[in-house]
């Protein structure tokens, strides 16, 4: 057709012209800055106020940024500097360089064992990087099961061989499982069944025995004066008839089920290297590590948990607490989950009233109150039990996100784990679970920002943080008292440097996840 | 989880009640129920031996003894002579004003930089998204720190006020005077009739919400649009005005004065406080800020092109078309984050604020020593205080929820 055309019709063009520029006010910049900016009355003044702000702002930060003082021994030094120079303002990051050292380790920790630190929040990097980066090689999740042990070592130093011998009576209780759940011929299994099956019901046993008298003395010591201590005193003796009424049934009961497990082999190979476990921890791991550390000694100085400050204790703080929390959390909000509902009202109790008070309260409760409920002898030291009661706070608040992504998957997946005859356990394990937690990511990763950034609050239970040390040892000293903008700035940059790469990695993987197709 | 019916009724025996999931979760919990009774023994035996070894045993006696120090902020008449027990209740009362005042101003920062950050204009949007993020990524402990060394450092002192030629001056006619020491506010003086005046105030306000519904039911019934900003706010403030002239003022304002070393009279709000109360605002504002945005980002560009199809102006759409269908969205998380503001406002005890942790979990903890019943009853205050405010904010909730006939 087109060629008839092009014989008849001989002035058509035969090349199109190229189209002209448009005009100078609709293209580039200008009419960039025209649509972005100028786009109206309205705009116009909110263009015109937001740089106005900006612009006071600039005037006012950039001077006092690009004056810094960076060498002086004290505020007054600062200030003299600035003067003699002639300027009207100027930052005295001097602070930052005198007490550097305090602000990101702490100012017990032995000035010789920074490298430790150092190595350790490397390590950590590629610890967990693995974790974080599917495509990098699998086998790295080896070295991220070791890197606790490693890092308890570097940080707090005594014997290599303490986490060595820990990690050596881990993997001897999971061998122990592994031999008798599968590699023992079911003859002997009958036999270790029988065995554990007696003594850990007499054990079972004995202990509820103890607990009925402990509960009894207990009721005695509160009294019957008044109307609580009378509730209380009536419900410990029913507790406490109730332990002692069962202690030989449950006893009996428990043993006999270890007993009856001997074919299939789950409960008693739970139950017996759980037991390994425990004897193992308290009777051989004294023994080994000093043996071990007599032959080799391999020793860094010994820090105590005290001494621990700064920028660093943050860190530790919030990677200990998180990475203890997921697995609480995730128990936690199976069990809300659960049809039993004494399980259910436990989590559920549980869950709402850590969440209904403030981090500040339980840092209370490790201060002052927790040692109380603890056994007279043992000395938990106070970061320790500050761990404990941050953990437990936001794994209440991790267990509420799986939650969300436990109810929001659909019913059919548990269905379909059902229709296949996997048991509860294989169903959340292989089914549940994985998609649970895909969904849950961006909420738990919010939770681990949030949590990390809550760490400042040790510093209000006189723990010496980042924000311990700045309102602590500097800000009280006599060289840099008023020195508030540079420290404060300082610490800002470190917790949104952390905070602002999770966040933005989490949306990175949140994309990286997304299978729908949009 | 129940299994296909046995054609057998079985008899029951023993092993049933480990392989049978009909009375496996009744084994489980009994279980379960065993071991927090074993809990509770261990915790309960351990804290009676501790006690007594201590010398000390729980009793809440203390909330009757005399207190004997001051709190710079009373709601309520206080002074050191009352009871540990009134001193907790100015500190609860203390922390109920902190997070009401945050809760009003953080919504109000939360909304305008949530819909800002939606703005056409970029450099707006930018700034915005700066706020966001770097608010949200820092502890809000150093932001209170940050504002509350503002506050004591770069304000000027009550003296620099004084003098023939003073380096610092009041503001809005010689009313308000920020000092380091708080800001200093007229406060009403409510004479004789003054009754009168606040009935007239009281009035106004009824008669501005029936104008409102009067013009409502006109748009809806016969299509007329009568005017409403400009007659609500004449009934707002003409009749009062008018009422104070007529009755002689008898509502006056008594104005802050520098006497001695310090401002008298007027009304103080501390630095503390202000500290306080800026720091949850404009932390907490940025994270409503978020959930405003995704709750505008959730109603569908369908909806806003409707509207404009409709003809509705840019603001209109945002008021009747997005906003009340966003809000649905936004509600559920603004009520979690009116929550962190009542709990972080426990920070307080970082400044000085003497809200609840800082009387009962702090100076009266620490004079009577009396750490866990004080701490047990710190947390039961909050836990009352967070259950009632998501209850009520629950029921808002419900009735706002999209009702599906």
């Amino acid at each position: 057709m087109s060629d008839t055309h092009a014989q008849t019709v001989a002035f058509v063009r035969e090349t199109q012209i190229p189209p002209s520029a448009p005009p100078v006010t609709e293209a580039g910049v200008i009419k960039w800055v025209r649509e972005n900016l100028f786009s109206g009355v309205f705009n116009t003044v909110l263009t015109l106020i937001a740089f106005y702000v900006v612009a006071r702002f600039a005037v006012f930060v950039f001077p006092w940024f690009y004056n810094g003082v960076w060498e002086a021994a004290s505020r007054k030094e600062c200030i003299d500097i600035l003067r003699e120079a002639g300027k009207q303002t100027g930052a005295c990051f001097a602070v930052l360089v005198d007490r550097w050292d305090h602000l990101v380790f702490g100012f017990k920790y032995p000035p010789d064992g920074y490298w430790r630190i150092l190595v350790s929040f490397l390590l950590l990097v590629v610890a967990v990087a693995p974790a974080l980066f599917a495509n990098l090689p699998r086998k790295m999740l080896f070295f991220t099961a070791l890197y606790p042990f490693l890092a308890f070592w570097l940080i707090w130093g005594g014997s290599l061989w303490l986490p060595v011998a820990i990690l050596g009576l881990i993997i001897a209780t999971m061998l122990v499982f592994r031999l008798i759940s599968s590699q023992i011929s079911v003859d002997i299994r009958k036999i270790v069944s029988a065995v554990i099956g007696v003594i850990c019901g007499a054990g079972l046993a004995y202990l509820l025995y103890i607990g009925a008298q402990e509960l009894v003395f207990i009721a005695n010591s509160v009294g019957t004066e008044g109307l609580i201590s009378g509730i209380a005193y009536g419900v410990f003796w029913i507790m406490a008839i109730f332990a002692f009424v069962f202690c030989v049934p449950m006893g009996i009961f428990v043993g006999y089920a270890i007993y009856n497990s001997y074919e299939d082999g789950g409960l008693v190979s739970i139950v017996a290297s759980l037991l390994f476990g425990y004897l193992a921890f308290v009777y051989l791991l004294g023994p080994i590590w000093m043996a071990l550390n007599a032959v080799i000694p391999i020793e860094l100085q010994a820090v105590a948990s005290r001494d621990m400050g700064g920028f660093m204790l943050n860190m530790l703080l919030g990677t200990i607490c998180v990475s203890l929390s997921i697995p609480l959390g995730i128990l936690l909000a199976l069990g809300r989950q659960s049809p039993m509902p004494l399980i259910k009202g436990v989590c559920v109790v549980f869950i709402e009233f850590i969440r209904g008070v403030p981090l500040i309260t339980l840092l209370f409760v490790a201060n002052v109150m927790l040692a109380y409920f603890l056994p007279p002898s043992s000395n938990f030291d106070l970061i320790l039990r500050v761990i404990i009661m941050i953990t437990m706070f936001s794994a209440a608040y991790i267990a509420e996100v799986i939650r969300g992504g436990l109810a929001a998957l659909p019913k059919g997946q548990y269905e379909a784990a059902d229709s296949l005859g996997l048991d509860y356990g294989q169903a959340t394990r292989l089914i549940i679970l994985p998609q649970a937690l895909k969904i849950s990511i961006p909420g738990i990763v919010n939770v681990a920002v949030g949590l990390f950034k809550d760490t400042t609050l040790v510093s209000i239970i006189s723990m010496f943080d980042l924000v311990g040390m700045i309102r602590g040892p500097i800000q009280n000293s006599t060289e840099w008292t008023s020195v508030y903008w540079e420290v404060y700035g300082f610490g800002a940059l470190l917790f949104f440097v952390v905070c602002y790469s999770i966040s933005q990695y989490s949306q990175w993987l949140e994309r990286q996840l997304n299978t729908s197709h949009h | 989880m129940t299994t296909l019916a046995d054609p057998h009724k079985e008899s029951f025996r023993l092993s049933m009640l480990l392989n049978d999931t009909r009375y496996r979760s009744l084994t489980f919990q009994f279980i379960a129920l065993v071991a927090i009774i074993a809990t509770m023994a261990f915790i309960g035996g351990n804290l009676v031996r501790n006690l007594a070894e201590a010398g000390l045993n729980i009793s809440y006696d203390f909330l009757g003894a005399q207190a004997g120090y001051d709190i710079n902020q009373r709601p309520i008449s206080y002074d050191s002579q009352d009871t540990h027990g009134r001193a907790a209740m100015v500190g609860l009362l203390n922390t109920l004003i902190v997070a009401f005042l945050g809760c009003i101003t953080a919504t109000i920062i939360g909304v305008i930089a949530g819909v800002l950050r939606l703005s056409p204009n970029w450099l707006v949007r930018k700034i915005m998204a700066f706020y966001v993020e770097i608010f949200r990524n820092v502890p809000v402990l150093i932001w209170i720190l940050i504002i509350f060394s503002i506050m004591i450092n770069a304000a000027p002192a009550p003296n620099a006020f004084r003098g023939d030629e003073p380096t610092a001056s009041m503001w809005l006619f010689d009313s308000i005077a920020v000092t380091n020491r708080g800001v200093y506010l007229p406060k009403p003086i409510w004479g004789a009739g003054s009754l009168l005046v606040v009935g007239v105030f009281i009035a106004s306000i009824i008669g501005i919400f029936l104008f409102r519904r009067y013009a409502r039911k006109q748009l809806f019934d016969h299509g007329r649009l009568i005017p409403t900003f400009w007659p609500s706010l004449a009934l707002f403030f003409i009749p009062v005005i008018l009422a104070q002239l007529v009755l002689g003022t008898p509502v006056s304002l008594e104005y802050p004065a520098l006497k001695g070393f310090n401002f008298r009279g007027g009304i103080t709000i501390l630095g503390s406080l202000i500290a306080l109360w800026f720091a949850l605002s404009i932390y907490t504002g940025a994270f409503i800020a978020e959930n405003v945005r995704a709750g505008i980002l959730a109603v569908s560009k369908g909806q806003t092109e409707a509207a404009g199809a409709l003809g509705l102006r840019p603001g209109r759409i945002m008021n009747l078309v997005v906003l009340p269908q966003a809000l649905r969205v936004i509600i559920p998380p603004l009520i979690s984050q009116y929550l962190n503001i009542t709990k972080n406002s426990s920070l307080a005890i970082a400044v000085g604020y003497m809200d609840l942790t800082g009387t009962l979990g702090g100076i009266t903890l620490l004079q009577t020593g009396r750490a866990i019943e004080s701490v047990l009853l710190l947390m039961l205050f909050y836990l009352i205080i967070s259950l009632s405010i998501s209850f009520i904010m629950n029921i808002y909730n419900n009735t706002m929820k999209l009702k599906e006939r």
